[in-house]
């Protein structure tokens, strides 16, 4: 289909001062919706690790302290959910996928693909490009408090260029692996990459 | 490795001109849309779609609607409640005429599915216009297997806010199998002797099957609902695995 046909009687509402920050077929929203697969899980801090592993071998754990203890870097950015909503200018704290690195001594990343490992069984996949150079931090801090668990809390992982799918919540490991894999709804009818701008919501777009 | 090197690269799910046949008033704010697709290659319960308005303009505006009809059927039934101040939701009940043409997508999903050969027993919590994939759910259970023991646990502000409620009723009275149960939060008639007020932790265990019957879970509603309802689940003691969730709003439909 080349042009859409028009929708008889629908009404335009472009916004022009915020157009240019709308990826295709995405609208504003003010509030902060909650999506998930399952039920939200509780996760004690006293009792939270998080893991950095290379194929099946343990890079580096830490726990909460030794976790908060690492660089902090605060990042404020538009979030695009592939369910249409776009919230702009949102604030999150954590530390960055760069920072982390550099915490087990990694001067480069050593694989090309990383999968994201969460409370829950979910997962899902990125390219390492798409994390490194300041493009993605794994936040404990949402507008300066504690990110809550219905948002991903203790940590999620934010890659905010790419549908927020990507920036798994709840996330406990974050595996370096050679090959690309798909992730839980990347195999469930959603798309591979997720690039908002190209609107690659579902396979095959 | 570029990122569009995709490990798995699907077919699109392309653009379609659905022509509306029908629009049904189910309450004071839903109205389910009958839409005949230009092609369909059937849609497991539990799935929605994409809906695309485009204004002279060019401006467009998209949403995600759950088809409740069962894939047995050729046309697809989608159900939409109005949200006040959407741009999507009161165009759909307002403008909308049949004979329209309407774009779509889908379908879409294959997370919150639920098919017979899957077999149960099912326990589908619904709260509002959550109802809806799991109306395609126990739509394609009467069809298929209506043997499989299923629940219904619904929650609406009162008995004319339930949507399919006469459907919902005479499924439930001809089958022994399927166990149906309104909760109504604001308002009841005087002689109800349903639950009254909103689902707790003892409605919810009275109706949903025993840890040992390994029911599966279906919760579909506003985000506070669902995430009260697969708390209370967890609570209980079922796997969070068995508890598939789909949340839908505070946002502007």
């Amino acid at each position: 289909m080349d042009r859409p046909p028009v929708s008889r009687g629908f009404k335009s509402r472009r916004q022009v001062s915020e157009a240019a920050r709308l990826p295709p077929g995405q609208y504003l929203t003010t509030d902060f919706p909650v999506l998930s697969a399952g039920p939200t899980p509780e996760i004690r801090v006293a009792d939270w690790k998080i893991a950095l592993q290379l194929g099946g071998s343990l890079l580096e754990t830490w726990t909460w302290d030794e976790f908060e203890a690492l660089p902090q870097t605060t990042i404020t950015v538009d979030i695009h959910c592939v369910t249409k909503w776009t919230k702009l200018n949102t604030v999150w704290q954590g530390v960055s996928f760069d920072d982390l690195l550099k915490a087990v001594g990694l001067s480069e990343p050593p694989d090309a693909f990383v999968m994201a490992h969460c409370d829950g069984g979910y997962t899902t996949n990125l390219p390492v490009a798409d994390l490194v150079a300041g493009k993605a931090i794994i936040a404990t801090r949402y507008d300066g408090l504690p990110l809550a668990p219905a948002h991903g809390g203790p940590a999620r992982l934010l890659v905010p260029h790419l549908y927020f799918w990507k920036s798994a919540k709840w996330l406990r490991r974050l595996r370096f692996m050679p090959r690309d894999e798909p992730g839980f709804w990347e195999s469930r009818g959603y798309h591979n990459y997720g690039d908002p701008w190209r609107e690659q919501r579902y396979d095959g777009d | 490795m570029t990122a569009t090197d995709a490990p798995l690269q699907q077919p699109k799910i392309e653009w379609q001109i659905g022509r509306v046949l029908a629009i049904v008033a189910e309450t004071s704010r839903v109205k389910s849309i009958i839409l005949q697709p230009s092609r369909w290659s059937g849609h497991w319960p539990g799935q929605h779609v994409d809906i695309r308005l485009t204004a002279e303009d060019g401006y467009q505006a998209e949403r995600s609607y759950s088809i409740a009809s069962p894939p047995e059927e050729q046309l697809l039934a989608l159900t939409v409640e109005r949200v006040e101040d959407g741009e999507v939701s009161p165009y759909l009940l307002d403008e909308l005429r049949v004979g329209d043409a309407l774009e779509f997508r889908g379908p879409i999903g294959r997370h919150f599915i639920w098919s017979q050969t899957r077999g149960g027993p099912i326990c589908l919590v619904a709260g509002g216009t959550g109802i809806t994939p799991l109306m395609a759910m126990l739509r394609h259970r009467k069809g298929s297997r209506p043997n499989i023991p299923a629940s219904l646990i619904y929650s609406a502000r009162s008995l004319a806010d339930v949507v399919y409620r006469d459907e919902l009723d005479t499924m439930a009275r001809r089958d022994l199998n399927l166990r149906l149960v309104y909760a109504l939060t604001r308002e009841h008639p005087s002689d109800w002797n349903g639950h009254r007020g909103r689902v707790n932790e003892v409605l919810l265990e009275e109706h949903s099957f025993t840890r040992e019957q390994n029911p599966t879970f279906f919760v579909c509603g506003p985000t506070g609902f669902v995430e009260s309802i697969s708390s209370m689940l967890v609570t209980l003691g079922f796997d969070p695995f068995t508890i598939k969730t789909e949340r839908f709003g505070p946002s502007r439909g």
